[in-house]
C-alpha cells in the first residue's frame, strides 16, 4: 500500500493500480543535440494525481508532452517507456498513437482562451471529442450531459450553445477538463490549467480535476510551477531542476521535511499569507540545455555544494520516503531548514500621507471600472493593493502615475492635487513618483543598453555632467544587485529577474518618494520573486520611500506591506493594517480570498493529502 | 563549455554566450546572417550582378551610346556582341549606360517613399485619435490609384521631368509603407516601455524616433527591400510608356520600346535591357525575403524568443 517513490521503479505485481509508468524518458534537441529532459522516471496509481513542479525552463512541459507521445518543434523523444496500463506509447505507430490521444490519454492545455476554437460552439467542439474516437463511448449525447455535470457545469441546452467568448476563464477552462474527460481516458496530462485563473476560479477547478479523477479511476499528471497549488491537489510530488527530477515522493513528507537543496529554496521562496515572514529566493540561473556542465546541475547555486559536486553526477537515493538527486542527502537531511526571519513592522506615524487618493472613479471609454476608491500612503510606509483580475487595481495604479486620465477624484501628492494625465504633470511630479510594470520583457527597450535605458530616464529630470552621472547610473546598479559590466547589456541578454532589477534600478535613479509596483514579481519564477520582494523591501527601508504594491497574491502583502486595501469589482472591499485585513477579515469577499488562497499543505496541514491518496478507489 | 560560475554575486555570472543567436541590435550581423542564408546570397548574387553593370558600365562601353555604327537591328557580331538597335546604334554600349539613372532614381524614390510613409505610419499609430484618421484617410484615397496610374496623373498634370518621376513614384510608395509600418507600431506601442518614456515627460516627437524607431528597423529594412523593386519596375514602366529620359537617351526602359518593333531581327536589344531589369528585381526580392526569413525569428515577442532560448534554439525556420 506504500507510495513507490524511487525512480528506479521496481513494478510488483500486486501493484495494479499502477495507470502510468515511466522509464528514463529522455528529450534532446534534434537527434543527437542536449539533453533538454532526461532520466525521467514515475508511476502513477489510478485515481491519483502526480505533481510536476519546477521553474520555468526546468523541462516540466516537454515530460508533460512526451507523455503524449509528443515533443514541440525541434525536439525528439530520444529514448524511455511511457507505459499506460503497460503498453508502451512511445513504440506505437503513428496512426495508433492519434487513437490513443483524446481516447486514453488526454491533455489539458495551459491557456483556455487560445485552446478552444473560437468560431465554433462550446457543445460542438465537445461532441468533437467524442465523434473522433467513435465508438469509444456507447452514447456520446448522454456523455456530453453527464461529462458537463462532472465538470461542475449546466449541461443545459443554451450552455452548449454558447461560444467560448461568452463563458468567463474558469467555465472554459472547465470545458477543456470536460473535454479531455469526455472518453473517459486512463490518464489526463494537466499542464499549468489554473494559471491566469483568479484564486476562486483556480480552486473550483482544482476540486473539479481532483473529483474527477478520484471518482473515474484516472491517473493524472499535473505540471505546475505554483507549489501550493500541488501541495493541496496531488498525492506525490516530482520537483524538477534542469530537466531532471531532483526529488520525488508522496506530497505531504516532502513538503513538510524537503531534502534536497533545490526543493528547500523553492519552499523557502513561496510566501505564507499567515506568517510575516523574510523571504528566502535562490540567487543565479537555471541553465539551460546543452550549458549544463558536469556534476550537478544546481551544484552553482547550492548553498551545500562541495568540490565533488561539480564533477560528479548524482545518482537518485531513497532516502525518508523519497528519492533525492544529491551527493550530500545525507548531511542535508540531518540539518533542519532554517525558518525564514519575521519581519519586522515599522510603527505606524501620524505624519500626513505622502499620497492620498479620494473617491476616485475610473472608466475605460464608457465602461466603468472603479468606483469612489479611497487609500492613503503615509510616508515611510507600503500599502498593498490586492483583488482579483478585473478588479481595478492596475487601473488605480495607472491613475496614479498618470497613464490613465479618465478619472474624476482627487489624488493628493504630498499636500498638492496631481493632474489627471502624466502630460499634464510638472518633471517634479514626474521625477517623485515612479511606475514600476508588471512585465519586465515589454518594459524595457529592447534596442537600447541597460545603461542606455537607466541614463535615459536620469537626463530626463536631472541636469548632471557625464561622469557624475554614470557614477549614479553604477551606483543604483549595484543597489538593486547588478554591477556596472551589465552597462552594457541589451534586455534579451538577461533573465527576467535582472529586466525586472533594471526596472527597478530605472525607477530609483531619480531618488523618487513614491513608488508604485504593478503586479512586478507576476511573471517571474517563485524563487526570483522572492528575491525582488526582499529588494525592493530593504530599499523601501533604506530609502524611507513610501510604495503602493499592487498584486493579487494574497501571500506576498504579508513578507512587504503594513497595511492592505482589497479591491473587488472596482471598489474597496476591506482596508486596515496588514494583520487586521489577513487575519480578522471582516468582509465576505476578503473572507472568502483568504479561504481560496492555495497553502502549502505539508506545511501547514499535514495529513489532509496523504489521506486524500490513501482513498484511492477505481469505480466500476 | 560554459558552467555558470559560482553565484556568489549576480554581476560576477557569467554573461550567458550563445554563438548561433543574433543580437537585436546588430543590424551588420543580422545582414550578413541573410547573406550566407542561400536565399539571399543568390538574391544579392543577381543583384549586385546588376549594379554592377550599371555602374562600371558607362566606363568599359566599347561605343558611344548614341553613334550610329552598325546596321538598324544588325545580329551581334565580333565586333557588335549584341548588335544594333532600331538606329544601328550599339545595343552594348546603350545597355551599360542606360542602368545608373535607372537605379538613381529607384533608389530616391525608395528612400522617399520609406521616409514619408515610416513618418505618416508612425504618427498614425503612436498619435491615434484624430491624427490617426486625417493620416489614414489620405493614404487611403492615394491607395485607391494603382500606383503607375497614380504617378502618371501627377506627370500628366505636372509634366514629365526626371526629380518629378522620383517624386511621384516615392509619394505613390509612401501609403502603402505607411500601412504597413502603422501596424508594426501599434504593436510595439502598446508595450510598456513607451509608456515608461512617456512618464519621464518625454515629447510625443522624441517617443516616436527614439523609443519606437528603433524597433522599427526590421521592417522597414524589409520594406525599402520591397519598394526598391516596385520603384525599378515603375520607373522603367514608365520610361517604356515615354515618360522618362527623351530619346536619344539610353535607358532600359525606353531601349524595350524603342526595339520591340525588331524583336524578330535583333532579340538580344529587348531580351538583355528586360533581363537586367527582371534580375535586378528578382534579386532585391529574394534578398529582401531572405532577409525578412532571418528577422522573423530574432523580432518574435520577447517571451516567445525566450522560451525558444530556453530550449537553446536558433532562429532559423
Amino acid at each position: 500500500m506504500s507510495h513507490r517513490a524511487a525512480p528506479p521503479i521496481q513494478t510488483t505485481p500486486a501493484q495494479r493500480g499502477i495507470r502510468l509508468k515511466v522509464a528514463d524518458l529522455e528529450v534532446r534537441l534534434g537527434r543527437s543535440g542536449p539533453d533538454v529532459v532526461s532520466e525521467i522516471s514515475f508511476a502513477v496509481q489510478a485515481g491519483e494525481v502526480l505533481g510536476l513542479v519546477g521553474e520555468s525552463g526546468s523541462g516540466k512541459s516537454t515530460v508533460a508532452l512526451a507523455l503524449l507521445g509528443h515533443a514541440r518543434r525541434g525536439l525528439r523523444i530520444t529514448a524511455g517507456q511511457v507505459l499506460l496500463d503497460g503498453q508502451n506509447l512511445l513504440a506505437l505507430p503513428p496512426g495508433d498513437l492519434r487513437a490513443v490521444r483524446g481516447a486514453r490519454v488526454s491533455y489539458v492545455p495551459q491557456d483556455p482562451s487560445s485552446a478552444l476554437n473560437p468560431t465554433l460552439r462550446v457543445g460542438t467542439q465537445l461532441r468533437e471529442a467524442l465523434r473522433v474516437h467513435a465508438g469509444v463511448i456507447d452514447n456520446p449525447a448522454d456523455r456530453v450531459a453527464q461529462v458537463m455535470q462532472e465538470a461542475y457545469l449546466d449541461a443545459t441546452p443554451e450552455m452548449l450553445r454558447r461560444y467560448p467568448h461568452q463563458l468567463s476563464g474558469g467555465q472554459q477552462q472547465r470545458i477543456t477538463l470536460a473535454m479531455a474527460f469526455a472518453c473517459r481516458p486512463s490518464l489526463i496530462v494537466l499542464d499549468e490549467p489554473t494559471t491566469g485563473l483568479d484564486v476562486s476560479t483556480q480552486r473550483h477547478v482544482l476540486d473539479t480535476v481532483r473529483s474527477m479523477c478520484r471518482s473515474y479511476g484516472v491517473a493524472a499528471v499535473y505540471v505546475s510551477h505554483d507549489l501550493a497549488v500541488v501541495s493541496g491537489l496531488v498525492s506525490d510530488v516530482a520537483v524538477m531542476y534542469a530537466g531532471r527530477i531532483v526529488e520525488i515522493g508522496p506530497t505531504a513528507r516532502l513538503f513538510r521535511e524537503p531534502v534536497h537543496p533545490y526543493t528547500r529554496g523553492l519552499i523557502e521562496a513561496v510566501p505564507s499569507p499567515e506568517r510575516a515572514e523574510a523571504l528566502t529566493g535562490i540567487d543565479g540561473q537555471q541553465p539551460r540545455p546543452g550549458r549544463r556542465g558536469a556534476g550537478c546541475s544546481f551544484a552553482p547555486r547550492c548553498g551545500h555544494a562541495i568540490g565533488d559536486c561539480t564533477t560528479e553526477d548524482p545518482e537518485p537515493v531513497v532516502i525518508a520516503g523519497r528519492s533525492v538527486r544529491c551527493l550530500r542527502v545525507w548531511d542535508i537531511q540531518a540539518t533542519r531548514p532554517e525558518r525564514a526571519a519575521a519581519v519586522a513592522c515599522p510603527p505606524a506615524t501620524t505624519e500626513a500621507p505622502t499620497l492620498s487618493v479620494r473617491g476616485i472613479c475610473a472608466s475605460y471609454g464608457s465602461t466603468p471600472v472603479l468606483f469612489d476608491v479611497g487609500l492613503e500612503v503615509p510616508p515611510r510606509a507600503c500599502v498593498a493593493v490586492v483583488g482579483e483580475s478585473g478588479s481595478g487595481k492596475t487601473t488605480l495604479a495607472r491613475c496614479v502615475a498618470g497613464l490613465h486620465s479618465n478619472w474624476t477624484g482627487e489624488i493628493t501628492f504630498q499636500g498638492a492635487p496631481l493632474a489627471r494625465g502624466a502630460r499634464q504633470r510638472g518633471k517634479d511630479v514626474l521625477q517623485r513618483v515612479q511606475y514600476i510594470f508588471q512585465n519586465p520583457y515589454t518594459s524595457l527597450n529592447p534596442r537600447k543598453t541597460v545603461g542606455q535605458i537607466v541614463a535615459q530616464q536620469l537626463e530626463q529630470f536631472v541636469d548632471l555632467p557625464f561622469r557624475e552621472r554614470s557614477a549614479r547610473v553604477v551606483q543604483v546598479l549595484e543597489d538593486v544587485s547588478l554591477g556596472g559590466d551589465f552597462l552594457s547589456r541589451y534586455p534579451d541578454q538577461l533573465s527576467g529577474g535582472e529586466r525586472q532589477r533594471v526596472a527597478i534600478a530605472r525607477a530609483l535613479v531619480v531618488q523618487p518618494d513614491l513608488l508604485i509596483c504593478d503586479e512586478v514579481t507576476s511573471s517571474l519564477d517563485v524563487s526570483v520573486q522572492a528575491i525582488i520582494v526582499e529588494l525592493l523591501r530593504r530599499i523601501q527601508q533604506e530609502r524611507q520611500l513610501a510604495m503602493i504594491f499592487i498584486t493579487h497574491n494574497l501571500a506576498l502583502v504579508r513578507s512587504i506591506a503594513q497595511s492592505a486595501v482589497v479591491l473587488c469589482e472596482g471598489a474597496v472591499a476591506e482596508s486596515g493594517s496588514v494583520e487586521q485585513v489577513l487575519e480578522r477579515p471582516v468582509n465576505p469577499y476578503t473572507i472568502r480570498l483568504m479561504e481560496d488562497v492555495p497553502k502549502l499543505v505539508g506545511l501547514e496541514r499535514p495529513g489532509t493529502s496523504g489521506s486524500a491518496a490513501s482513498g484511492r478507489r477505481v469505480d466500476p | 563549455m560554459a558552467v555558470n560560475a559560482p553565484a556568489a554575486s549576480p554581476a560576477a555570472r557569467t554573461p550567458p554566450q550563445n554563438v548561433k543567436r543574433i543580437r537585436r541590435h546588430q543590424w551588420a550581423s543580422l545582414l550578413w546572417v541573410a547573406i550566407r542564408t542561400p536565399r539571399g546570397a543568390i538574391g544579392l548574387g543577381l543583384a549586385s550582378f546588376v549594379v554592377l553593370v550599371a555602374v562600371i558600365g558607362p566606363f568599359v562601353a566599347p561605343q558611344s551610346p548614341y553613334a550610329l555604327v552598325t546596321l538598324a537591328f544588325g545580329k551581334p557580331n565580333g565586333q557588335f556582341l549584341l548588335g544594333g538597335d532600331f538606329l544601328g546604334r550599339d545595343v552594348l554600349s546603350r545597355v551599360l549606360n542606360g542602368g545608373w539613372l535607372l537605379l538613381i532614381m529607384a533608389a530616391c524614390a525608395t528612400a522617399l517613399g520609406i521616409v514619408g510613409g515610416a513618418a505618416a505610419g508612425v504618427s498614425a499609430a503612436y498619435l491615434r485619435g484624430r491624427s490617426d484618421g486625417i493620416i489614414m484617410r489620405t493614404v487611403d484615397v492615394i491607395l485607391a490609384f494603382p500606383q503607375l496610374v497614380f504617378a502618371l496623373l501627377l506627370l500628366s498634370l505636372l509634366g514629365p521631368r526626371l526629380w518629378l518621376i522620383t517624386i511621384a513614384v516615392g509619394v505613390s510608395h509612401a501609403p502603402q509603407v505607411a500601412r504597413v509600418i502603422r501596424s508594426a507600431t501599434l504593436d510595439i506601442t502598446e508595450r510598456d516601455f513607451v509608456k515608461a518614456a512617456e512618464l519621464q515627460g518625454m515629447r510625443p516627437a522624441k517617443v516616436m524616433a527614439k523609443e519606437i524607431l528603433p524597433n522599427l528597423v526590421s521592417p522597414l529594412m524589409v520594406e525599402a527591400g520591397l519598394r526598391l523593386t516596385y520603384s525599378i519596375v515603375i520607373i522603367s514602366g514608365l520610361a517604356f510608356l515615354g515618360f522618362g529620359q527623351e530619346p536619344p537617351a539610353a535607358n532600359w526602359g525606353l531601349m524595350i520600346n524603342e526595339n520591340r518593333i525588331g524583336l524578330s531581327l535583333n532579340p538580344w536589344s529587348v531580351i538583355v535591357p528586360a533581363a537586367l531589369i527582371a534580375l535586378l528585381t528578382i534579386g532585391t526580392n529574394t534578398f529582401t525575403d531572405a532577409f525578412a526569413r532571418v528577422t522573423i525569428g530574432v523580432d518574435r515577442r520577447p517571451e516567445e524568443a525566450a522560451l525558444i532560448d530556453d530550449l537553446g534554439g536558433e532562429v532559423s525556420e
